[in-house]
Order: C-alpha cells, then sequence, then structure tokens
C-alpha cells in the first residue's frame, strides 16, 4: 500500500515537472522555433513564393546576447513577409550546431544563418546546405569563406581591436602594462580581435610603451573568469588596464576589481544591463567605458541580407550591393579573403548612457 | 604499546598522507609564485571554491552509501537560476527568502533522486543522469533565454562579495555540523554501516531505504544551497552554470579518500580533497601554465594523488594486518 501511494507520487510529480518543462519551452523561443519548424516543414512543399523559411542557428541556447540577434532577425524576415526559425543548440559546440544545421538541412529551409562556434568544423555541413541549393551567411562569428555566401559582421576586425586598443592606452594614460581577459581558446571572434588589437600595437609607435602581458582564458564562466582576473591582478602588481573583450569575462571581471577596490581598470565588449553598476569614471567603478554594437540591429541586418540572398537580390560576391530593409544599401566588401558586410562602428557606452540602454533590454 | 614512527604515522593515516601532499603542493607553488599565501590570496581560494567544497560534504554522504549523484550541477543550476529570475522580476529581494527558496527547490530535487533510487531501486548513476538532463532543462526553461547579473542581483549579491564574511559562516557551518553529525551521531553512524553492508545494516534494524532518502535529500539541499551561494558570489545567473562541476566535487572527494564502493571516507578527508582541488584550480594560472594546458596538468595531479591514496591504503592494510598477526 504505502509503495503504491509513493510511486504514485512520484509518477505524478514525474509528470508534473515535464507538463511544465513542456509548458514553459511553448513560450521560449526554442519551443517557438521547433514549432515554426514544423509549420515550415509542409509550407516548403507548398510552391508560393511567401513562405519562404529563413533559419538562424545560435551559438547556444540562455544565451542573453543571442536572444537579442535572435529577435532582431526574426523582426527584419517577418517584415518581408518571411517565416524565421531560430535553433539554439544546447551547447556552445559546434557538434550542436552540425546537428543543429542538419536537421535544417532535411526540413528544407531557404536560408541558413550561423553564429559559428568554431571556424572550421562546420565546413562540411556547410557544403552540404549549399550543395541542397540553401543559401548559408554567418554572423557575429565567421567561419571558413569558400564555406558560406559572406559573413554579416557587427564591425570590422581591425576597427574592434583599433578601438579596444585606443581604450587601453586612453585609461592606462599612454603607457604601463595591460592584459586580456578572453573567452576560450578556440573563440574565432575573440582571436580576430586579439590579433587585431596586436597588429594595431606594432603599427604605431605612440603604443611603443604599452605591454600586453598576458591573453588569459576564462571560457565564459563567470567562475573561471573570476579565477583568471584574480590571477592577472597578483601576477602582474603594476598592472594598470585589463581588456575583456566578451560579455561574460568583462561581467566576472568588473565585479572582481570593483568589490576588492583595486587600482586596475577595465574595458571591454559588454552588455549593458549586464554592466551598469560598474561602469563610471569615480574611483568607485572598475569600468570607465566599454563597447558593444546594437545587437539587435545586427540580427535586423542579418534577416534582411538572408532574405536578399534568397531572393537572388545578390549572390554575396564582392563589389555587390543590396538593400537591407529601412538600413539602408549595404556593400559586400573582402577584408583578409573573407567577404563581408559590415554594420558600423562600435558603439561607446560610458555612464552617461549605460542606463538607458539597460532599459532598452540590451 | 610500541609508539608510531613518523613514516608509520604518515602512512598510517589517510589523512596524514593527504595533509602531506598538500604540504609538498604548497611549497612548490610558494616557490613558483611567491605570497600564494597571502592572507587575501587565501581566503580567495576558499570563495572561488566554496560551491565545490559545500557539495562535496553531501558527496560523502552519497558515496559513503555506495552512491553516486551526477545531478548537483543541474539542481544548482535549477535553484539558482530560479532566484535570479525572481530578482530580474522583482518579485522576491530578500536574502534570507531566497537562501530559502532555493534550498527548498534543491530539498525537492534530491528527495526525487533518493525516493527513486530507493524505492524503485534505480542504479544511482542511472536516476541521477536522468535528473541532471531534467534540472538543468528546467533552468533554461525558467530563464527563458535570459540572464540575471548585475544590477538585477544588487543587494543580495552583497551576501557574497570579495570580503564578505557570508560564505565563509556557511562554509564553516556546513562543515562543523557535518563533522559532529558524521562522528557521533547514530544517524552519521547508520550512513556508514549502509555503505558497508546494507544486509547487515537492515538485520540490524536500521531503515536503509529511509537512509538513502536521507542522504539524497541532503545533496539536493546542499546544491541548492550551492546554487544560490554562487549567484551571489558571481553575481550572475546563467542556465549554464557550473556545467559539468560535478567532477570537481567527486573528484574532490575520491582525493580525500571516500570510497566509489562505499562505507568508507571522512569530513577531514573530503575536506583536504576538496582543498586541494581549490588549490590547483587557483594555482594553475599563477604558475604560468599556459591556459591550454591546465586541464592536462589538473588530470595527472588528481590520478597522482588518487594513486598515492591506494598505496596508503594498502600499507595501511598491510599494519593492520601484522599487528593482528602479532
Amino acid at each position: 500500500m504505502k509503495k503504491k501511494i509513493i510511486s504514485l507520487m512520484m509518477a505524478a510529480a514525474l509528470s508534473v515537472t515535464t507538463l511544465a518543462a513542456c509548458g514553459g519551452t511553448d513560450q521560449g523561443s526554442a519551443g517557438g522555433a521547433a514549432q515554426q519548424a514544423e509549420d515550415s516543414g509542409s509550407g516548403s512543399e507548398s510552391t508560393d513564393d511567401a513562405g519562404k523559411t529563413y533559419a538562424l542557428v545560435t551559438k547556444s541556447a540562455g544565451n542573453a546576447f543571442m536572444e537579442l540577434l535572435g529577435t532582431g532577425f526574426a523582426q527584419a524576415v517577418e517584415s518581408t513577409g518571411g517565416k524565421a526559425i531560430i535553433k539554439d543548440p544546447q551547447a556552445a559546440t559546434a557538434d550542436a550546431q552540425i546537428s543543429e544545421i542538419q536537421s535544417l538541412i532535411s526540413q528544407g529551409v531557404d536560408s541558413i544563418l550561423v553564429a559559428a562556434n568554431d571556424p572550421s568544423a562546420l565546413t562540411a555541413v556547410l557544403k552540404e546546405a549549399t550543395d541542397a541549393g540553401i543559401k548559408v551567411l554567418t554572423v557575429d562569428s565567421d567561419v571558413d569563406a569558400a564555406s558560406r555566401a559572406f559573413f554579416v559582421n557587427q564591425a570590422s576586425t581591425e576597427l574592434i581591436g583599433q578601438t579596444l586598443l585606443d581604450a587601453c592606452y586612453d585609461i592606462a594614460g599612454g603607457s604601463g602594462q595591460y592584459a586580456i581577459l578572453s573567452a576560450t581558446s578556440q573563440a574565432t571572434n575573440q582571436n580576430a580581435w586579439i590579433d587585431a588589437m596586436k597588429a594595431a600595437a606594432e603599427a604605431d609607435s605612440k603604443y611603443a610603451n604599452m605591454e600586453l602581458v598576458e591573453v588569459a582564458y576564462g571560457d565564459d564562466e563567470p567562475q573561471k573568469s573570476t579565477d583568471q582576473t584574480q590571477a592577472l591582478l597578483s601576477k602582474y602588481p603594476d598592472l594598470k588596464v585589463i581588456c575583456a573583450p566578451t560579455t561574460v569575462g568583462i561581467a566576472a571581471a568588473a565585479k572582481v576589481l570593483q568589490d576588492t577596490g583595486s587600482s586596475v581598470k577595465l574595458t571591454g565588449l559588454g552588455l549593458p544591463s549586464e554592466m551598469v553598476e560598474y561602469i563610471g569614471e569615480d574611483d568607485a567603478h572598475s569600468c570607465p567605458y566599454m563597447f558593444l554594437w546594437n545587437m539587435i540591429d545586427l540580427g535586423n541586418l542579418a534577416g534582411y541580407a538572408s532574405v536578399a540572398l534568397v531572393n537572388g537580390d545578390t549572390t554575396g560576391a564582392v563589389g555587390e550591393k543590396f538593400t537591407a530593409g529601412n538600413m539602408g544599401e549595404f556593400e559586400v566588401v573582402d577584408v583578409d579573403g573573407a567577404s563581408q558586410i559590415i554594420l558600423g562602428n562600435p558603439f561607446k557606452f560610458d555612464a552617461s548612457n549605460v542606463q538607458e540602454w539597460a532599459d532598452k533590454g540590451m | 604499546m610500541k609508539k608510531k614512527n613518523i613514516w608509520q604515522t604518515i602512512t598510517g593515516s589517510r589523512e596524514a598522507s593527504l595533509v602531506a601532499v598538500l604540504v609538498v603542493l604548497l611549497v612548490v607553488i610558494e616557490i613558483m609564485s611567491p605570497s600564494f599565501l597571502a592572507p587575501a590570496n587565501v581566503s580567495q581560494i576558499f570563495r572561488n571554491n566554496a560551491l565545490t567544497l559545500l557539495m562535496a560534504l553531501g558527496m560523502l554522504c552519497v558515496m559513503l552509501t555506495a552512491g553516486i549523484d551526477i545531478s548537483i550541477t543541474s539542481t544548482l543550476a535549477f535553484a539558482g537560476m530560479t532566484i535570479g529570475m525572481l530578482q530580474k522580476y522583482n518579485i522576491i529581494h530578500n536574502t534570507f527568502l531566497l537562501f530559502l527558496i532555493g534550498s527548498a527547490i534543491g530539498v525537492v530535487c534530491g528527495l526525487l533522486n533518493g525516493l527513486i533510487i530507493a524505492k524503485a531501486k534505480v542504479s544511482p548513476i542511472i536516476c541521477t543522469m536522468g535528473f541532471m538532463y531534467i534540472w538543468r532543462g528546467m533552468a533554461y526553461v525558467v530563464s527563458g533565454n535570459a540572464w540575471a547579473s548585475g544590477a538585477d542581483v544588487a543587494g543580495f549579491s552583497d551576501f557574497g562579495k570579495d570580503g564578505s564574511p557570508g560564505p565563509y559562516i556557511i562554509l564553516i557551518l556546513a562543515y562543523v555540523i557535518f563533522f559532529v553529525v558524521m562522528k557521533w551521531t547514530r544517524f552519521g553512524r547508520k550512513i556508514y554501516a549502509v555503505g558497508s553492508n546494507p544486509e547487515a545494516a537492515r538485520i540490524s534494524g536500521i531503515n536503509v531505504d529511509r537512509t538513502v532518502i536521507s542522504v539524497y535529500t541532503i545533496m539536493g539541499f546542499l546544491a541548492g544551497l550551492a546554487g544560490v551561494l554562487s549567484v551571489s558570489i558571481y553575481a550572475s545567473a546563467q542556465p549554464n552554470m557550473q556545467y559539468g562541476k560535478e567532477m570537481d566535487v567527486i573528484a574532490a572527494c575520491v582525493i580525500g579518500g571516500v570510497s566509489m564502493n562505499g562505507g568508507r571516507g571522512s569530513v577531514a578527508g573530503t575536506f583536504l580533497g576538496a582543498l586541494i582541488i581549490a588549490i590547483i584550480a587557483k594555482a594553475l594560472p599563477l604558475v604560468g601554465i599556459d591556459a591550454i594546458a591546465q586541464n592536462l596538468v589538473k588530470g595527472i595531479i588528481i590520478l597522482a594523488v588518487v594513486i598515492l591514496n591506494v598505496i596508503t591504503q594498502r600499507a595501511m592494510d598491510h599494519q593492520n594486518l601484522v599487528r593482528r598477526e602479532m
């Protein structure tokens, strides 16, 4: 008898959790996307032109940054009458993205937009998609140029590197030690920006007194980023600036510096909503200013670019121009052999505007 | 009775050999990176590894009953994400209440583990594997693809802030309570009894099922508590928080001499094991090992210490045997 009651209770508890899980995902974008995907499955069989489906594969689920990108992407696609499918892989790995892309190929979507977790691991599956007649493009983080039409770049790599280096130079007062706190050692965009910083530092003699002491990797985990920041502080007593070009890293480092009242200052790329309480010019705040781009705009641009590729407004060849909805005209340019369209300059967030942007949900 | 010489003392007790390992480790690190033992650094070691230290106590209880729980960091994420969202949407901001809610979520998660393992006789690794996915999934669902951070958890994060005594008080309390309970109370001895020989424990009148349910519930409680603490310490709640870190907790126990077969292990050993893991994590970036090689070195150190453990255990058994023969 007692056993029966217990097993009943367990069954009840389990079904409640399962139901809760289902109910929840329906509202979340993953569930919504899955549902749209089912719709598109039947839609793609019909030949009417309006029902084009445009897919986005983000870096991973549960990433607020990617959520904003998805919002912008869906806005743009839906404004042209198309259907947006957003797939959030469970983990931020290339493997997880490959299986998402494979299922999109079998669904027969019209375009796939990827924020790549690895520069080369997606090559084979993206070729498969291209062979199946699907337009492939990348956003936020690129893959091999041959595997996609073009890359929707948030800001040119050189410009980000230059901007970040100038910020370090400015905050350090023209000379001294600085360190970089990155995400993982394989992150495509992180490494490109760091290389751009190094290149910019060598290109101009005014940076001769700036010394990059270390590139540390916090793996985009708060705990590891905290450990790495503290290690930088105790290893380099003369350190003046930490530059964290990653949203998780900059928030973790900001907290460490601000809590310990360290004289080391911080800059980099961060989300306003996560950095509000750390940004300020005075000694009580650890980050005088930082940069980012408008993720919703980036999503918008990537959405319009997907539509333009599918409609044949552009083939993605360097030199071609197309109109991205209400955002104006963009030209495909070549940067070091990688064809891309560029959203604009990195945007500066400081004490005067960070709250306003945080309130906008960014 | 003959007095033991130093060598026998060291090889005669696992804790003593762990202390020796710790001392060697610290000396090497201190040489490579002076001021490693500065008070500020030491307090950071405890603070940054408070979660591992805390959950290792629960894992000790679970492993004493010959079980294992790999769902703990999922429980942690579920509890942490929930209290993060409660603050983000301005529902609750009371620190005490948030701790209560997070721990309660942990208790429910742990209780379900215990019930299924004890009553349905599902093997612990299978059952907790299922819940590992379920609770991690719940953390994602609860998050709705948003993060709670910085300003969202302002006020609450003061509890775990660098320099606040909060995390240390929780750690000290937990270790003192577990030390006393495991050593001197009937409940503590029951856990050991169930782990060493469940049949004998049953015959001697111990309710084995209830003991098993209790240890998983305790584990769940500590995981939930760790979830709340994590949000407070890092001022950040993300659904992937502490992903994969259950292995650090299990490694801490194994290094501390807790047997995977049940019945053997101590609070002191667990503390030393967790401390070794914590020191490795803190020291690797400091002594100039390349970031990409840090996991490799960590694995080698863990294996080396465990092998040393096995050798110590054998020496202990041998000494006991010799003593019995005499």
